[in-house]
């Protein structure tokens, strides 16, 4: 879509105007930059898919808009997780982190903060992997995705 | 180096360039310079209404009574909100419209300015597009954008938010020719192997409709739509926002359909087994329960320039997306090529069975009685007006009554708000189109609740002799809340009945228009005839009807086409 200020809230608007969800949504500029890249997470059956997709190419900012379940693709999130680390515990999220590896990107006395980029699922099996009871902070991206190979998006 | 001008100047400049010569507005702190330029210079005619709303809505009714892009021009803050319904109500009915809105000084953006309210915010969700204008370098640029996002593809309202400082900068000025966005490229041509499957379709077919809507009528398209029905004697039915579109008085035209529509309308859309729907969106108000109408099984073709109207509430067989003119051009040709016709012996079954529904006589109302029938009303027009004046109308049971009693042969003669059903609508719409129609007859058909929503304008009217006609059918109740009331609210007439209603005749009086008040049936004819022969003054006809008449068919809320409720 256009690098524009407002062209965002137009889709965000759109989802809340027509009952649509956002699951989650990233969006930055790209190497052009009167161009920006959003990838929108979102859920519906076949038929409303159809339509998200419709109407997001009717807003005119839009340049152009693919469905990447179309064909094969590549999806990644980046996840900070602020954890308590003291005493033993401090080993043990550490290889944890390293199981999925992450990166500890900040350390206390207290805490670790650990870097995370996979697909939403292996983000979440993390949580599921660590005692909830530790986590102090999680900030997610929401996923950013790509078609694979020779599945180009150009405008 | 041409000589720099002021934004004000540029868009007075952009407005002649686009062939503008008539805006309706009201002035305000924020466009100030605006208005300024305006006074020097007589190319564009400033109409100066009484209510912003009003300026939106004659606007519209200027857009769609003639083949031009509305202008209106409003200040920032409360100029703005007080529009916001007229534009709403054109991006409902895709009215191409340019609203050009002052906005406090750029420096002030976001301090709760006087007068400042996020205008590109609050319009956002009911227009085609907006802009915010920051730079006078893009002022012309932005202008000439909203025009070309405004009347092409699927048409509707473009906003452009001018802060104060911009229109007193100074600037050169060149408005370019043409400007392509690559975001925005609507499509024209229809893909031809879909046209062609819709051929084969149209000639496969046994008990086929035509269904249009608006689509035909913002797309001038009724002539190619017209010879596409005589080409294949094809019953044909119209929606709210397609009357017009193809000649009321031919026989094969089985009248409007939809929750007031005609039995015979309804039926052959729930029975036919193909339907061509051109330029309209099945919407609610047109299919009733649309589980119900996918009880029964047909094919649908349906030709539409906006993808986004094609299966979203109907599944769609032969979806062909493109400019309904050049789409109606290519399959005109295509059938006429064809050695194939469609079966004439079942053609003729058809139409028998259509003609048994027509015999239902679903619109009959009695005649004899000594209270004036709305319906008398709207037929005694038809004939006094010869079928051929501009009809707009306001919301409710007298909506429909124009809608079902004036016959329309020609396109944008019919003029209402039929997708977001805006009461206040009729009056300033009328002068929109008589403005934009100097020479035509102009009827407001409306009642006395919906008129006193935009009764400020009788002023308006005088100040620039619009020597409309309004057709109060004053039933002293909001009727069609009385009527859905009566039949599904145990007639408990919820703060429905208009009290205290003023005298009409004085009130058009006073703003120095002609008032008649009619109350026996026999004197419909004569009055109609009175106030049209007063070619130069704007008649305020008060009919008093027959308050416990109902709009008949009807389509109960949730209900299938073939479930209507008869007289």
């Amino acid at each position: 879509m256009e690098n524009e200020a407002g062209a965002l809230s137009r889709v965000a608007g759109l989802f809340s105007a027509r009952g649509y969800n956002i699951e989650s949504l990233s969006v930055a500029p790209t190497e052009d930059p009167t161009l920006s890249r959003m990838t929108l997470v979102t859920v519906g059956s076949d038929d409303v898919i159809e339509q998200v997709t419709k109407q997001l190419n009717k807003l005119i900012e839009v340049v152009k808009v693919i469905d990447l379940n179309d064909g094969s693709h590549i999806e990644r999130e980046m996840m900070l997780i602020k954890v308590r680390a003291v005493g033993e515990n401090r080993s043990e999220i550490k290889r944890l982190a390293d199981i999925f590896r992450g990166n500890i990107i900040d350390v206390t006395d207290k805490s670790f903060t650990i870097e995370l980029t996979g697909t939403r699922s292996k983000l979440d099996a993390f949580f599921d992997a660590i005692d909830k009871s530790d986590i102090l902070e999680t900030v997610r991206t929401g996923a950013s995705g790509v078609g694979r190979g020779e599945w180009v998006l150009k405008a | 180096m041409s000589v720099e001008i002021t934004g004000a100047e540029i868009t007075v400049r952009c407005l002649q360039e686009e062939g503008v010569s008539c805006i309706f507005g009201y002035p305000g702190g924020a466009v100030l310079f605006l208005y300024d330029e305006l006074f020097k210079q007589d190319k564009v005619k400033h109409i100066l209404v009484r209510h912003e709303q009003a300026a939106v809505h004659a606007a519209d009714g200027y857009a769609r009574s003639s083949k031009n892009v509305g202008v209106a021009l409003v200040t920032s803050g409360p100029g703005v909100t007080n529009a916001v319904t007229g534009i709403a109500t054109a991006y409902m009915d895709s009215i191409p419209l340019v609203v050009i809105s002052g906005q406090v000084p750029t420096a002030a953006i976001g301090l709760d300015a006087f007068q400042e309210v996020d205008t590109v915010g609050i319009t956002r969700p009911c227009v085609k597009h907006n802009f915010l204008v920051k730079d006078i370098s893009e002022l012309a640029v932005t202008i000439k954008k909203a025009f070309y996002i405004a009347s092409t593809g699927r048409p509707g309202p473009v906003l452009v938010d001018i802060p104060k400082d911009i229109t007193q900068q100074k600037f050169k000025f060149s408005y370019p020719k043409k400007v392509s966005m690559r975001s925005y490229n609507p499509v024209v041509k229809g893909h031809v192997r879909q046209i062609k499957k819709a051929a084969e379709l149209i000639v496969s077919a046994k008990r086929p409709v035509f269904y249009t809507g608006g689509g035909v009528i913002l797309s001038n398209t009724s002539e190619q739509l017209t010879e596409l029905v005589r080409l294949l004697d094809f019953p044909c039915t119209n929606s709210l926002m397609g009357l017009g579109g193809y000649p009321a008085t031919d026989k094969r035209f089985v009248g409007m359909l939809g929750m007031h529509g005609t039995y015979e309308a309804n039926m052959a859309m729930q029975y036919c087994d193909v339907l061509i729907a051109i330029g309209a969106r099945f919407d609610d108000r047109v299919i009733g329960n649309p589980k119900h109408f996918s009880n029964e099984n047909r094919k649908i073709i349906h030709i539409d320039v906006d993808p986004s109207s094609i299966s979203k509430r109907v599944k769609v067989d032969v979806p062909i997306v493109g400019s309904v003119g050049d789409v109606l051009t290519e399959l005109v040709s295509l059938l006429k090529a064809d050695k194939e016709k469609p079966d004439q012996t079942a053609l003729q079954e058809w139409w028998k069975q259509i003609d048994l529904w027509r015999a239902r006589d679903c619109l009959k109302y009695d005649k004899d009685g000594a209270i004036i029938k709305p319906q008398m009303v709207i037929e005694k027009l038809y004939d006094i007006t010869n079928g051929d004046a501009f009809v707009t109308s306001d919301v409710g049971q007298h909506q429909m009554w124009a809608a079902q009693f004036y016959k329309f042969d020609k396109p944008r003669r019919w003029i209402n708000s039929g997708g977001l059903g805006t009461m206040g609508f009729g009056l300033p719409s009328a002068m929109g189109a008589q403005l934009a129609n100097p020479k035509a007859r102009v009827a407001c058909v409306t009642g006395e609740a919906s008129i006193q929503m935009c009764i400020q304008e009788l002023s308006t009217c005088k100040q620039y002799n619009l020597p409309l006609k309004i057709i109060n059918l004053n039933n002293r109740y909001m009727g069609m809340v009385r009527q859905w009331q009566e039949f599904f609210h145990g007639n408990r007439y919820s703060e429905s009945y208009m009290n205290a209603l003023p005298d009409f005749i004085k009130l058009a009086e006073s703003y120095g228009h002609v008032g008649m008040k009619i109350e026996k049936p026999e004197d419909i004819e004569g009055a109609l005839k009175e106030a049209f022969e007063l070619k130069d003054q704007l008649v305020f006809m008060d009919f008093i009807t027959d308050q416990t008449e109902n709009v008949f068919p009807m389509v109960p809320g949730g209900k299938g086409l073939s479930e209507m409720i008869l007289v």
